[in-house]
Order: C-alpha cells, then sequence, then structure tokens
C-alpha cells in the first residue's frame, strides 16, 4: 500500500458557489464591534482593565449580528457582508475617520462604507479621543524615535495603530477539552491563589477575566446552533435542511465540551480562528499545522467510516473560502505596505514531529488540494521541507505552484530548527514550528512573537553618511562629518554602521513604547485562554505571559545596500573613478534623471502632493515646499552636469551585483546583513525577551521605496527597493540557480524572524514531470545550501500586462507579493509594476 | 594525465548557461565551445560556427564573441552549481559549436568533470574521426547526437557536409557509449516530411540501443545574431513548425518503434 492516499479529489460545486458570493461585491466597513465595544466601555469605566476587556468581548460576542450565508457547512462570519470588517477603535481610529472620504476610491485595498456607518462611527469615536493604544504609545516614545519615523527612517505603523496578532493559538486544546476543560484550568489556577500573594491582584482579576471569554465564546457558538436551527425550520430544501441540522449540531456542544467528528472540530477550528480576529484587529493569526492538530478527527472518522474523503476534502474546502472572509480596514499607508487585503493567516503542512520524525499525512495533501480547489489568496499556504520530505509531496506542492497562485512558500526545517535553537526554544518545540504572517518562525501555543515589529529601510541610513544625518534640514541621524572627507572605505563604511545603530536604537524605543502600550490598553483575556503560560502567570501575552517572547522587526534594501556599498568600495575608493563629492552631487540631482522648466516643476510638484493626500499622507505647505525644491533640484541640472551624472550612473551599474554568484559580491553582502541583524540581537523587550532581525519587506518595499532617494546601486529616487533578501529586480542575470547561490550565502540563521527569497519562473520552466522535477531540484538544492525560505510567481509577463490592461478578465488571478499572495488586480499600480519587474527565470 | 596538465589545458569558448533543463539529464550547466565543421542553414548559434573570435553587434552594442578559458576556470564555474547535480542528477554538457572540434580541450573538461563526480553529456554533429570520439567515451555519460537526414546530398546542401561518416559513427557510437540519444532539429523545407523523419526514425531504430529521439522544432531565435554578424539569413521568413505539425511528425517516428520527445 502506498504510504499515503495522496490522489485527487473532485471539488464539491459548493465551492465555486461560495467564492462567487464573497467576490460579488466591494467589501465594506462596518460599526456593529465598534458600537458594542463602546457600550461596554462606557459601563466599565473605573474597573481594570483586563476585565473591562473580558466584559467588553462578552457584550460584544452576546449582541453583534450574527449571519449564516448560503450554502456553508462552516458557519461563524464577523460581519453581515462577505469579506468586510469591522473596525477596532480601542487600537487607533483618527485615520479613518481621516480617510472617511477617500477610503473607497483609494487605489490599495477600498473599502465601501456607507453615510450612516460614518455617522455611527463619528459618534463613537468621540469617546475614544486619549484613550487608544498609539496615543498611549507616542506619549512613551522619546521625541528622536517619532522624529526618525516621521523621517521614513522605520515604520512602526502595524502595531503602532493595530492589535498585535502574529500568534498560532492551541488549537489542538480547544478541540480536545473545550473551554470547559479550559476554564476548569482557569478555576483551578485560582484556586491556588491565597489571598496573601503578593500579586493575588492581578492574577485573580486576570483569571476571572479569562473564564468570562470562554464563556462568552461558548454562548456566541450557541447563537449559530440557535440561528440554524431557525433557518433549518424554514429550509424547504431537503438537503439544505439536513445541513443546516447537523451545523446546529456542530455548534450547540463542540466548542464547549470538545469535538468528536471531524466536521465538528473543522467548526470550532473556525470559532477560534474568527473570534481572535474578533477580540484583537491583530492580523497574521495563523492555524499553523492544521494537518498535525485535526489528523486525529479525519483519522477516527475515515477508520469508523462515518465520513468519506471527499466529504473531508469538501470540509476543509469550506474553511479555505471562509478564511478569505475575514478581512481588515488599514490606513493607506498600511495598506500599501500590506497590499491585497491580505490577513496573513498562515497554514503549514508538512515537516516533522517534535520526536525528528516525518510527519507528512493524509492530510498534508488534502492541505494542497484544498488550496488547488479555492485558488484564493487565503490561507497563506506553506510547506515545511527537510531531508525526509517524502518527493511526492513535493511534486504535489510543485504542481500548486505550477498553477501561478504563488502559493505554496517552502520553508527549510534544516534551517529553522536550529536557528530557533539557538534562539532559547527546547528541541521538541523548535521541531514543531510553523509560520506566522509571512515567514515568522515561532513554535505555536507559547510565543508571544511580536513578529512584524516595524520595517527597517537600510537605505535611508546611507543616505543620512551623506548628509551628515541630517534630512530636509533636520538632524535626523548622529553626526558622523563631511562625507567627502572620509579617506578610506573602512571610514565610510563605520559612519554607515554608526547611522545604522542609531537609528536602530530608536527602533527599539518606538517598538518598546507600543509593546507598552499594548499591555497596558489592550491586553487580551480570550487570547490568553489559549496561549501557555498564561494561566499559570496570571499574565496576558501582551504583559509577557507566553514562554517565548520576541521583537521582530524587518530589515530591507539589503541587495540595494550591498550593491551601493560595494559600488562605493570600487569606484570611489579603488578605482577612484569618481570623487565622493559627485557621488553625493550625482545622488541628490537622481543621476541627472529628469530636466524641466518651471511650469513642468510645479506641475510635478502639484500632482505629487495629490497623490500623497491619495493615499491618506497628510501634506502641509511645508511639504509641498520641500517637493518643490526636491523637483528643482532634479531639474534644474546643466547639460554637462547631466551628462556627467549619467556617466557616473553608468559605471554604477556596471559594477558586479548580488544574485550572480560573485563570491565577493555575495561575501560583502552577507556582511551588510550584519549592520542590521547583529546590532539589533543586544535589545531587549519589555517582556524580557530579545530583539531578532527579519529580512523581509511585505510589500512595504514599494512605498517606501517612493520615500528613498537614488542609491548608489544606480536605483533612482522614488523607485521600489529590493524586496526581501532577492537580488534587485533585474541585476540577477545569471539564472536562477546563480541567484538562489548568492541568496544562500546570507546568514539566514540569524535572521530568526524569516527571510524572504522570491523567484519569478515563466510557466514553460516548469511544464511536463521533468519540468516540476528540476523545479524540485532547485528547491532542495538552495534548501541544501542553508536557504530558509523560497517563493514563487509563476506566471508570463504578457499575462501580467494583460491583467493590468484588462482587469476585468483576470479577477481571479493570483500572485505571490511578498510572504503571501494577492489578487493580482486589486494590488496598486506601482506594486503590480514591482512585480512584473521582477526578474524572471527561464529554463534554458 | 597530470593534474595541473589537465586543470590548466586551455580552450576557446563562447559562453557558458547555467540551469539548463533541455539538455541532458537534470539541472545542467552548458559550456558553449567555438567552431563547428558544419554550416546548418538554421543553426541559432551562427555566432558558433567559426573558430576565429569574431565580433557581433548584439542590442546596438558591439560584443567580442569567444575567449579563451582554462578548464581549470570552467570547472570553478560548473562546480558552483553542484548542489543542484545532485539534486537532479545532472551535471554538464559540451556543446557548440561542435565540442569534438577541439578534443584535447573536451577530452580534459570531461574528464575533469568525471574527477569531481558529475554526470557529462555532449552536444555533437559526430562529424569527425572516430577516433577522435574514442577519446572522450571513458569520460562520457550521455551522448546528444543530432541526425539531420538520411539522405547524404540534401545534409550536403544544408549543412555543407555530407552525412556518410555521420551515420557511420552514429553506429559505433551506439555500441560504445553508455547512453545516446539522437536529435533531429525539425526544419521546414529540410526534413520536416513525415517520410524524412520515419527514415530518421527507423535509421535510429535500427541502431538498436537508442532508448529515446528527440524532435527539436526549428526556432527563429537566432535570427538577430545572423543580422549581427552581418550575415544573411538563409532561412528567410520560414516560420516554425505548429504544435500539430510537430505531433504529426512524432507519431510518424513512433511509426519505426522509437520513443519519441518533443524538445529536449
Amino acid at each position: 500500500m502506498a504510504r499515503f492516499d495522496s490522489s485527487h479529489i473532485k471539488k464539491s460545486e459548493r465551492i465555486e458557489k461560495l467564492k462567487d458570493a464573497l467576490y460579488e461585491k466591494l467589501p465594506q466597513i462596518e460599526a456593529d464591534r465598534a458600537v458594542l465595544l463602546t457600550q461596554s466601555y462606557m459601563e466599565t469605566e473605573g474597573e481594570p482593565i483586563i476585565t473591562r476587556r473580558a466584559k467588553a468581548f462578552k457584550h460584544i460576542l452576546e449582541n453583534i449580528p450574527i449571519t449564516i450565508r448560503d450554502n456553508e457547512l462552516i458557519v461563524g462570519s464577523a460581519t453581515k457582508q462577505p469579506r468586510s470588517c469591522q473596525v477596532f477603535p480601542e487600537f487607533s481610529f483618527d485615520w479613518l475617520e481621516a480617510e472617511f472620504d477617500t477610503v473607497e476610491t483609494r487605489s490599495a485595498d477600498p473599502f465601501y462604507i456607507s453615510d450612516e456607518t460614518k455617522k455611527t462611527l463619528h459618534e463613537v469615536y468621540k469617546y475614544w479621543k486619549g484613550k487608544t493604544t498609539s496615543e498611549l504609545a507616542y506619549s512613551y516614545m522619546a521625541p528622536e524615535a517619532r522624529l526618525a519615523i516621521d523621517h521614513n527612517i522605520f515604520t512602526p505603523g502595524n502595531y503602532f495603530y493595530n492589535g498585535v496578532g502574529h500568534v498560532t493559538v492551541d488549537y489542538a486544546k480547544v478541540l480536545a477539552v473545550g473551554y470547559k476543560g479550559i476554564i476548569e484550568e482557569v478555576r483551578a489556577a485560582r484556586a491556588g491563589l491565597n489571598f496573601g500573594d503578593g500579586d493575588y491582584v492581578t492574577r485573580s482579576a486576570f483569571l476571572d477575566a479569562v473564564e468570562m471569554s470562554c464563556e462568552a465564546a461558548i454562548t456566541y457558538s450557541k447563537r449559530y446552533a440557535v440561528l440554524a436551527l431557525e433557518m433549518a425550520d424554514k429550509e424547504r430544501d431537503i438537503e439544505r435542511k439536513r445541513e443546516l441540522l447537523n451545523i446546529a449540531n456542530n455548534c450547540v456542544g463542540a466548542l464547549e465540551n470538545g469535538s468528536k467528528t471531524f466536521w465538528e472540530a473543522c467548526q470550532s477550528f473556525w470559532f477560534v480562528q474568527m473570534l481572535l480576529q474578533t477580540e484583537s484587529s491583530g492580523h497574521s493569526i495563523s492555524p499553523g499545522r492544521f494537518d498535525q492538530y485535526m489528523y486525529p478527527y479525519y483519522k477516527a472518522d475515515i477508520d469508523a467510516g462515518n465520513i468519506t474523503r471527499e466529504f473531508a476534502q469538501e470540509l476543509m474546502d469550506c474553511i479555505w473560502v471562509k478564511l478569505n472572509d475575514l478581512n481588515k480596514v488599514r490606513d493607506a499607508a498600511s495598506a500599501e505596505g500590506f497590499a491585497g487585503y491580505s490577513l496573513f493567516q498562515n497554514l503549514i503542512a508538512g515537516g516533522q514531529d517534535i520526536h525528528g520524525e516525518d510527519a507528512t499525512n493524509d492530510l498534508s495533501f488534502m492541505c494542497i488540494e484544498a488550496t488547488l480547489h479555492v485558488l484564493l489568496p487565503q490561507p497563506s499556504f506553506s510547506v515545511r521541507v527537510w531531508n525526509k520530505t517524502p518527493h511526492e509531496f513535493l511534486v504535489r506542492a510543485a504542481e500548486l505552484t505550477r498553477t501561478g497562485v504563488g502559493l505554496p512558500a517552502y520553508y527549510n526545517d534544516e534551517v529553522i530548527i536550529p536557528s530557533l535553537l539557538s534562539r532559547g526554544l527546547t528541541m521538541e518545540d523548535a521541531r514543531d514550528y510553523n509560520i506566522i504572517g509571512c515567514v515568522e518562525p515561532q513554535k505555536s501555543c507559547k510565543t508571544w512573537g511580536w513578529h512584524d515589529a516595524a520595517f527597517f529601510n537600510m537605505c535611508r541610513p546611507l543616505e543620512l553618511v551623506f548628509s551628515d544625518g541630517v534630512d530636509n534640514g533636520v538632524q535626523v541621524g548622529v553626526k558622523t562629518g563631511d562625507v567627502t572627507k572620509m579617506k578610506t572605505f573602512d571610514e565610510f563604511y563605520d559612519a554607515y554602521k554608526a547611522q545604522m545603530n542609531y537609528g536602530i536604537s530608536l527602533l527599539v524605543n518606538a517598538d518598546n513604547a507600543i509593546d507598552v502600550a499594548h499591555a497596558e490598553r489592550c491586553p487580551l483575556p480570550y487570547l490568553s485562554s489559549m496561549v501557555y503560560d498564561c494561566i499559570g502567570t496570571g499574565k496576558t501575552p501582551e504583559q509577557g505571559g507566553a514562554v517565548y517572547n520576541f521583537t521582530g522587526p524587518q530589515g530591507f534594501g539589503i541587495a540595494n545596500m550591498a550593491d551601493s556599498l560595494y559600488a562605493i568600495k570600487k569606484l570611489v575608493y579603488e578605482e577612484k573613478k569618481i570623487t565622493m563629492q559627485e557621488l553625493k552631487d550625482a545622488l541628490a540631482a537622481n543621476f541627472g534623471k529628469s530636466s524641466l522648466d518651471e511650469e513642468q516643476i510645479k506641475a510635478v510638484t502639484e500632482q505629487t502632493a495629490i497623490e500623497l493626500a491619495k493615499q491618506g499622507v497628510k501634506v502641509t505647505a511645508y511639504d509641498v515646499q520641500k517637493i518643490y525644491e526636491q523637483v528643482k533640484q532634479t531639474a534644474s541640472v546643466s547639460p554637462m552636469k547631466k551628462k556627467r551624472y549619467e556617466e557616473i550612473h553608468e559605471m554604477l551599474e556596471a559594477v558586479d551585483k548580488f544574485g550572480n554568484d560573485i563570491p565577493e559580491v555575495d561575501a560583502f553582502a552577507r556582511d551588510v546583513a550584519y549592520t542590521y541583524t547583529r546590532p539589533l540581537e543586544t535589545f531587549k523587550n519589555p517582556r524580557g525577551g530579545i530583539f531578532h532581525a527579519g529580512l523581509y519587506p511585505v510589500s512595504a518595499n514599494v512605498p517606501l521605496g517612493a520615500q528613498t532617494g537614488a542609491t548608489p546601486d544606480g536605483r533612482y529616487a522614488a523607485t521600489p527597493v529590493a524586496d526581501g533578501v532577492s537580488p534587485s529586480a533585474g541585476r540577477d542575470t545569471n539564472g536562477p540557480t546563480s541567484s538562489a547561490n548568492s541568496v544562500a550565502k546570507l546568514d539566514h540563521s540569524i535572521a530568526s524572524n524569516g527571510t524572504l527569497f522570491n523567484m519569478k519562473f515563466h510557466p514553460s520552466a516548469l511544464e511536463g514531470r521533468s519540468g516540476i522535477e528540476s523545479f524540485v531540484a532547485l528547491i532542495r538544492a538552495y534548501f541544501d545550501q542553508k536557504g530558509s525560505h523560497m517563493q514563487f510567481n509563476v506566471v508570463s509577463r504578457e499575462t501580467l500586462r494583460d491583467a493590468q490592461a484588462h482587469p476585468e478578465k483576470y479577477k481571479s488571478l493570483v500572485v505571490r507579493v511578498a510572504g503571501y499572495s494577492a489578487l493580482f488586480t486589486t494590488l496598486s499600480k506601482s506594486l503590480q509594476d514591482d512585480i512584473i519587474n521582477r526578474t524572471e527565470q527561464g529554463g534554458f | 594525465m597530470d593534474i595541473n596538465a589537465l586543470y590548466s589545458t586551455k580552450g576557446r569558448i563562447f559562453d557558458v548557461q547555467k540551469f539548463s533543463v533541455h539538455d541532458g539529464p537534470g539541472i545542467r550547466t552548458i559550456i558553449f565551445l567555438k567552431g563547428c565543421l558544419l554550416r546548418c542553414r538554421w543553426c541559432c548559434n551562427p555566432e558558433s560556427q567559426k573558430y576565429e573570435v569574431q565580433t557581433m553587434i548584439r542590442n546596438g552594442k558591439q560584443e567580442t564573441i569567444g575567449y579563451e578559458a582554462t578548464v581549470g576556470e570552467l570547472m570553478e564555474i560548473a562546480l558552483k552549481d553542484m548542489p543542484y547535480y545532485r539534486r537532479s542528477g545532472g551535471g554538464v554538457t559540451l556543446s557548440g559549436g561542435e565540442c569534438l572540434c577541439q578534443p584535447d580541450f573536451t577530452e580534459a573538461l570531461l574528464h575533469a568533470c568525471k574527477e569531481n563526480g558529475l554526470n557529462t553529456a555532449i552536444e555533437t554533429t559526430a562529424a569527425t574521426d572516430y577516433s577522435v570520439i574514442q577519446r572522450i567515451l571513458p569520460y562520457l555519460d550521455v551522448c546528444l547526437m543530432d541526425i539531420k537526414h538520411t539522405n547524404s546530398s540534401k545534409h550536403l546542401e544544408f549543412t555543407n557536409q555530407p552525412n556518410e561518416r555521420i551515420l557511420e559513427n552514429a553506429k559505433r557510437l551506439a555500441n560504445d557509449c553508455k547512453e545516446l540519444i539522437i536529435r533531429v532539429p525539425t526544419i521546414p523545407t529540410f526534413n520536416d516530411t513525415e517520410q524524412e523523419i520515419y527514415d530518421i526514425a527507423k535509421f535510429t531504430k535500427s541502431l538498436g540501443t537508442v532508448k529515446e529521439m528527440h524532435l527539436l522544432p526549428y526556432h527563429r531565435l537566432g535570427y538577430d545574431k545572423y543580422i549581427g554578424l552581418g550575415r544573411e539569413y538563409l532561412m528567410g521568413d520560414v516560420p516554425s513548425p505548429s504544435k500539430e505539425k510537430m505531433e504529426q511528425l512524432k507519431k510518424a517516428a513512433e511509426s519505426a518503434g522509437m520513443t519519441v520527445l518533443i524538445g529536449g
């Protein structure tokens, strides 16, 4: 008998119907949660924050409208309308109020909002002035850190304005013992408290809040049982009536008492998944190792003959669709950075178990099958790869990649497990890792990883070296002296490192301010019930209740910095073909790229300002003046200077670039990455954990690139910077093996918050079985060389261009953006361009 | 041969291409040697034909085609992709041009590959003395050999060489080589009738040991290079064969009892 039942399963007709209903119209913003939350908060003024959070959660779950959509087998919707979102004023709100009138028409992730909702939210928001986590965080931040944020050295936007999320909870426990079991655990912990304990008051309040939250979840599932019964009563279609009765049955007891069947387990899984995203707006609530914790229920039902493989697949497919029913509205700038309505719910299959044996099972294959059936951006589907990963599993995964959906992402156990061990995880916990959000590894149920703490733009400190730390007239960085007087490359490189170190320390300051703000204003009691060891320590994850605590801010632009510093070393210091003064001027003039008259300068200035405003950026008169001066400086280049700048640009372009398997350049890139990863890990967060770097940009390389001047690698101002650890777009010209070899030479282990390597293939490269075999070999070989992550876009440039021109024909075209996939046509034009311009690899 | 002499053997090449997946098993690096005896009208690498170093205009810029490289230098490049060969059963393929026109270099390159545990292949016209082929056989795993036509005068007309010696070499290679694959560039106006392909397949079948035959459809990707070299493109505007046409020809070859792949 074959080791796995990996045969394809026919897709149920239900799935297309569910999908169609989901994408019928623009998602919308709903106010119910915000209203209920605010009502509760008004009634609980003066009580402990943890109690207020629990009471608010309860009030919401008892009263928020519930709905069962047509054809659903798995129920539970956070919003009345499909794919819509609630709002979370406790984290921040003024951006949404400011964007009420643009949110429907903006280029990245538009949402419909009715006038009535606007009015309701406007009233609600009056209460929240001065009470949000973001306001508290801002007041905690050092003025220098705020300045650095204003000048785009880094952006801590995600947790600054939203909940934290980025966690995988103990689904297995909820499935096994239900919330009743967890409540028993809470009561036992409470019984162990003594009135005289120093922390009695906080612990008891915390445990009561956890219990109340679990009760609220049980109540919520029972509301669905009642609704399903009512609907069944009215239903004429016998088949649907039977389904609704089954749904009622699944909702009535499983979440409370534990699941007995696979269908119950699927339903309870979903309640946990969506309720976590009702308690907080944090995204990247990642299902993790679904194939592992769901398998016992599947196996039991199959063995007992209670369920067919086909129906089990249909249920999984329903969950896959449902994961796309959740949504989140972000501020315009963040929406650019996380474009594609993504919630980054990462679900991973395969890999090894806690004993180091291969854990691939039939459900692992069915996870691939579900992704193939549903072909939507969520879940962010990943596979774990190690030396003993079954070949047929990788082949099946590669066939999914070939569809062009950008899924799965591939992760290397052989790098990630040792990397986590080096961060203090036990061997068993490290082997059991899953991926959060884009590419961030963690041990589920035990980690508060703050994986998406910030984006740090490694190009900006280089700009500060050229300006002695001044940006637009303000001293933002440290004073490193006159760049033209730096005698040696080492002197220059040290200046860069000094700017980096300073920027990193400010990033840490900003992150820690936000961290404390979440602990003080938004501790999450419901989440605490499923993260170890919150109940034991009497603390929420935000307060340090988890076993493993990290803060993981992302650095990006490594390829640009490696290429830039290498070019400076070669051309300025070794070959002396360019003077530092010339380079400085050429960069300031954007290599003489444009040459405009006064009227055109004004027009460009105006256009830029409008464009920025459209994206939700506040543009002051001062900003307009700055833009004007910048444009003017670029435009007012004399023809002679322009020629020299173009010469300089050509020389810079001709220097060897990262991504071509050139040992000297790659070794250099490795060192440049350390300028970010090494200083970072010396810092601590308020929960007692360390900072550790990720090297990936989500999609922020495009909007943040737009705020970055020209760089000495020949990159023009305002164009995207390189994504993740990938070579700069179009710079890797020696084929995929050379590109991968270069990337593998970076130190992926030290970037234990994840690295991201994008590759784009033309579909012809994966044709036939031999194409698939070569592709699998490519992944294996990159991983042999200790690469950590790989993901692929398999769609031709022509197709993407056509999709840009005729979006109506490509509504379902899913592409890989960064650590996630998104519908191509929902992305902004500039991000679309960035994806099109990534180097396309073919087979020769 | 002394190991230092082996690695310092020099030859003339014009390109090295990584991640080749169509010229031999697995993921391969192809080294293109300069110089060829044949002058096939459809040749998509016209810059490979002359042994002399040439200049060619590409994308508006003058490029020098052809340079000297030692076996050691080339091994250093090829070994960078070792992990890919290991995982895919790939290795190094010598193409051209015609590698057998530089026998010392070819022998040394293949020998060095085997020293490093690489799978080896050559793409060849086999238009040479068999004694040359014998020298490299100990270091060769896969021989991808072209048979373009069974009719010698037509062969002469389109390639500038008759085919008797080629067919004779094929017979001997079929016996002596570890694995022989016959490849047929399928060229409209030259050999794209069912009868012509059938004849080649029948000959291939008669060799006894050949497991696979590849039909390589004519393409026009070499056109710009002819212009860049200041040469006339003798194929004019003959279009590439359609998918259906290739399927027809595949059937014709299969009717002679061969296993046939379209493309490599």
